[in-house]
């Protein structure tokens, strides 16, 4: 080590060695870079446009007016007023008066004290400022010209407010209790939800992968189900449960569905695939000698367990929590549907900015619902990365051993939550076929004339599928490139690992900020993009940028399994990468291919979130409709599109699994040696 | 946007058909009307206009009026037919609205004409309050039917009643708007003080409550009349009750907005909106329409309602919405839901 001939430090430093780009890396790399300004037009810009938008305020500037007052003969005098020092002098209007909306008022009559709108005298008024501008009735004014009028008019005076910018919206946020108690409500049912689904969806995946009950394939396939169908779907059958004409109304013991409870049911429903499909997974993988190691230790099942099985499952349990919490309290349609009084954030978004046409409110509670999105990925990532291969090669399988009791046992609780699920579904497909619940209980289809009811008919259910159809389409290819090409190009390695968390933020952005974002950024007459607002392009935008984080890693997964030698092989044979990617690569990951492209169908047909803010007449969609009939009090109809969704995508999945077995036949056969 | 498109396409078309579609002029038109209404009016209208077309932009009022605020420095529509006149006066006083004096407009009631001259906008039909009242439902719970708005404060019907979200819905926020016109500001909200205590929940839109009460979901449902008599004709045991203190209404109305290339376009169409023919087919649809003498009775529709309207302050109703929306929100918004 210390000979002489090694010592680095007395050589002459030499040339840095640069490899050259061939064309191909060049290509790759401006592939990446497209894709990765992709995200970034369509995440990060509207993201900031919206968090501009929370700190644009509005106040009512009095410094911008000039006032005089005649005498009781009408005669000016020509002293001007100054309402500042009016407003000084009466102490009228406190500072927090004067913080506005976009669309406030503020009356003058009370800067003078002495008024009385039966006394002859005579007021002017005008803009001392550009920019200035009063309303005398609904008239603006917003010249420097004075304007007269006499008492009783001047009661009409009504002073504009002026855009600035500051955290007024956050103080008044904070300050109105009505709006901020949402953020209590919501972390309440999203930790109540999460506790509920993770323990039902912990019992229903031992139950599959642990014991040796029958009719597994039957329950695995109901307890996707909830996948298939918009989240509010389960609120609509709520009400025809458990509402006032509710079929098992009694059970509630006069409890009002209308709130937390029925919140909460309804997540367990939409969330219970999720979560179940994470624990399920993990409990797939377990070492059966752990297992035959605690068994001769003597330990009682009850100790086996809590020491080998829950800590075998802990990143999945973990896992499923963060999504299921994620998932309850970036939801929409679920308690705007079942929410009653209870109002929660994601609600509010909807109330302010359709409600109240406050779009800035709007970005602030939109801002207030990242944080716990935020933080709840951040610490799902966290938990992920720590994860270790709890199978080692010398793992042997575990198989479970029937046991005649617990498997019956284990066959009632998965038969009971099928029912649970079944039960939802068949019940609004019930209230779609009766003709006038409560009071005409005769079947007709008279429901399903979408034409004649709000949420824009049959069309908004082509529209659905067509948007499903492309979103698919585009959605895969974007997706997959984009990952193949940060996972198999060289070098470029800042580069990569920018994409690579460029594109796991979508995940932690709710679809409703997402969409408001969209409405900041694209809605801009000064943005070149303008031109697809309200096109069925901004609708693809957002949903394959809303569903892009588990498509990618998706994506990443299958071409992991792939060897990177492909790449040097096909790189010795002179052969563009290109070439590799469609006649290799491509056929070869075929499955997570079909897999990325179903899940963006299924989703892209069932959000509503992501696309309340975004639609256009010309494009409504059924999910929206489902929303949109609910509202208007078309609960029966609502039901019955929920159901024309979930029958649609059901049919997709069919024809998916028909196709993957016939393209898997052709591409996988080399699987099979 | 997707408009400015269709206008290219539309230039091109001409540009190459030049000589079949020589004289059409396309209006660009926004509207808050039942989307079953529109193919109707566009058909009406281009009986005596066969040169202009219509291209409907629709959704509710809420969204519609949104959209032409958020337009506001670049407007997509020519004409606004169809749309509350509380929102009109949103947009008047933004300045958007160009006056004019629609050929016959002196033929149309006064309350349903804005007051400038030229007008800034001239009323087609108005909407008005009611009460939903479902007579087996109110039986099974007992209760007797109220005849006034002072009745429903009365502890009989906690828990039965359910009224519109003024924040979210335009029925609501006249609903609150007559409640203080009618009692007075201090009084408007004592009685809603009251109320609250029998309100079940706030629905996000207006229509809802009628259709809550229709389904006997709730016994009584604060919405409006024209809803009412939709369900009861659809078969709900629905009575249709107008409250003896008076009702709040408000009107849909029709303007041109300040900008438009197609001015001669837009203010035929205006001129259209306030004929006898015009009115005659909104009456289809609605009780009370702005041409005097025109209206015949809706089936079902509440007697004695014409004269329970009140007479409805338009200008406070707007200037004073935000500071409304926001006092309404801070007494009742997010309490907990009332047992």
């Amino acid at each position: 080590m210390t000979s002489p001939s090694t010592n680095i430090s007395s050589m002459p430093p030499g040339p840095v060695i640069k490899s050259k780009l061939s064309r191909d890396d060049i290509i790759m790399r401006s592939g990446m870079i497209v894709i990765a300004l992709y995200l970034v037009v369509t995440l990060a810009f509207p993201l900031y446009a919206m968090l501009s938008k929370s700190f644009s305020t509005y106040r009512f500037e009095l410094s911008q007016y000039e006032m005089q007052v005649s005498d009781q003969d009408g005669v000016f005098d020509g002293a001007i007023l100054n309402p500042v020092d009016l407003n000084v002098a009466t102490g009228a209007y406190s500072d927090a008066d004067l913080s506005a909306g976009s669309d406030s008022r503020l009356p003058v009559t009370q800067l003078f004290p002495d008024f009385s709108f039966r006394s002859p005298v005579m007021y002017q008024i005008r803009n001392a400022q550009p920019g200035g501008r009063f309303l005398v009735g609904s008239t603006l004014h917003d010249d420097a010209e004075w304007t007269t009028l006499d008492s009783n008019s001047f009661r009409r005076v009504q002073l504009r407010p002026v855009k600035s910018t500051g955290f007024d919206n956050f103080v008044n946020y904070f300050s109105t209790p009505a709006l901020f108690n949402s953020i209590k409500n919501s972390l309440f049912i999203a930790v109540l939800s999460t506790v509920v689904t993770v323990t039902l969806a912990f019992w229903f995946a031992y139950a599959l992968n642990r014991s040796c009950m029958r009719f597994k394939g039957v329950f695995r396939l109901i307890a996707m189900a909830p996948i298939l169908v918009p989240s509010l779907l389960p609120g609509i059958a709520l009400v025809y449960l458990f509402g006032n004409q509710g079929m098992l109304k009694e059970l509630l013991f006069g409890a009002s569905i209308y709130g937390p409870i029925g919140i909460v049911i309804g997540s367990v429903f939409f969330t219970f695939p999720h979560a179940f499909l994470i624990i399920s997974t993990a409990l797939a993988i377990s070492d059966a000698r752990l297992y035959e190691a605690a068994s001769s230790l003597r330990a009682t099942p009850w100790r086996t367990f809590w020491t080998v099985t829950i800590p075998g499952a802990r990143y999945g349990l973990i896992s499923a929590s963060f999504v299921v919490f994620n998932l309850v309290i970036t939801d929409f349609g679920l308690p705007k549907v079942i929410g009653g009084q209870f109002n929660v954030l994601a609600v509010d978004i909807y109330k302010q900015v359709i409600g109240q046409q406050n779009f800035e409110m709007g970005a602030v509670v939109s801002v207030v619902l990242i944080i716990p999105a935020i933080f709840a990925f951040a610490l799902d990532r966290y938990v992920q990365s720590k994860q270790v291969a709890a199978l080692s090669a010398r793992s042997v399988p575990y198989q479970p051993n029937p046991n005649p009791k617990m498997d019956r046992i284990f066959l009632v609780y998965s038969s009971l939550v099928g029912l649970f699920i079944v039960g939802i579904l068949a019940v609004c497909q019930f209230a779609a076929l009766i003709k006038f619940w409560p009071y005409d209980l005769s079947l007709s289809l008279n429901n399903y004339q979408f034409d004649k009811m709000d949420g824009g008919g049959w069309g908004s259910y082509y529209n659905s599928i067509k948007l499903g159809l492309i979103t698919a389409v585009v959605g895969t290819a974007v997706i997959f490139f984009g990952a193949y090409l940060v996972e198999k190009s060289k070098g470029f390695r800042v580069g990569r690992s920018l994409f690579q968390m460029i594109a796991m933020l979508p995940m932690a952005i709710p679809g409703m900020v997402l969409g408001l974002a969209y409405i900041f950024f694209f809605n801009n007459p000064s943005n070149p993009l303008n031109v697809i607002y309200g096109t069925m392009a901004i609708l693809v935008i957002s949903a394959v940028t809303h569903f892009y984080t588990v498509s990618h890693l998706t994506a990443v997964t299958a071409l992991k399994q792939m060897d990177r030698e492909f790449e040097s092989v096909s790189a010795s044979l002179k052969q563009p990468t290109l070439k590799l990617f469609s006649r290799v690569t491509v056929p070869v990951c075929m499955p997570a291919v079909l897999d990325i492209s179903i899940y963006l169908f299924v989703n892209a047909m069932t959000t509503v979130s992501a696309v309340v803010f975004l639609y256009s007449p010309k494009t409504s969609l059924a999910s929206i409709a489902v929303l949109n009939m609910d509202d208007a009090g078309d609960i029966a109809p609502a039901a019955a599109m929920g159901m024309m969704i979930f029958y649609t995508n059901a049919a997709a999945r069919i024809l998916h699994l028909i196709a993957s077995k016939g393209i898997l036949r052709r591409t996988q056969a080399w699987r099979a040696r | 946007m997707k408009l400015n498109v269709s206008k290219i396409t539309s230039l091109l078309a001409g540009v190459v058909f030049a000589t079949s579609v020589a004289a059409e002029t396309e209006l660009t038109v926004y509207t808050a009307v039942e989307a079953e209404d529109l193919a109707r009016y566009a058909a009406t209208f281009n009986e005596t206009n066969p040169d202009i077309k219509i291209n409907w932009v629709r959704d509710s009022t809420g969204i519609i009026t949104a959209k032409l605020l958020a337009e506001r420095d670049n407007p997509q529509a020519d004409v606004v037919w169809g749309l509350a006149a509380t929102s009109l006066l949103l947009l008047k006083s933004e300045g958007m609205l160009e006056g004019y004096s629609p050929m016959g407009v002196e033929k149309l009631d006064a309350k349903f004409v804005d007051g400038d001259n030229p007008p800034a906008w001239v009323g087609m039909d108005a909407w008005v309050a009611s009460v939903c009242y479902n007579t087996v439902e109110a039986e099974k719970a007992g209760l007797t039917p109220p005849t006034s708005w002072q009745d429903l404060t009365d502890p009989q019907y906690a828990g039965h009643l359910i009224m519109p979200n003024p924040n979210s819905s335009g029925t609501g926020f006249l609903d609150v708007s007559s409640w203080l016109q009618i009692f007075g500001e201090e009084g408007g909200w004592e009685y809603m003080d009251a109320l609250h205590n029998n309100i079940a929940r706030y629905t996000h839109s207006g229509s809802k409550p009628c259709k809550l009460a229709a389904a006997g979901e709730i016994p009584i449902g604060i919405s409006f009349a024209f809803r009412g008599a939709k369900s009861k004709a659809a078969g709900a045991p629905l009575e249709i009750i107008v409250p003896s203190e008076g009702v709040g209404w408000d009107m849909e109305a029709t303007a041109i907005v300040a900008g438009t290339a197609n001015l001669e376009a837009a203010q035929k169409l205006v001129d259209f909106t306030v004929t006898l023919g015009a009115n005659e087919m909104y009456n289809t649809g609605y009780a009370v329409v702005a041409y005097p003498g025109v209206a015949k009775p809706v089936e079902h529709f509440p007697e004695g309602l014409l004269d329970k309207m009140i007479d409805n302050d338009f200008e406070f109703a707007a200037n004073n919405r935000a500071a409304i929306l926001k006092e309404w929100q801070s007494r009742y918004d997010g309490k907990s839901d009332p047992k």
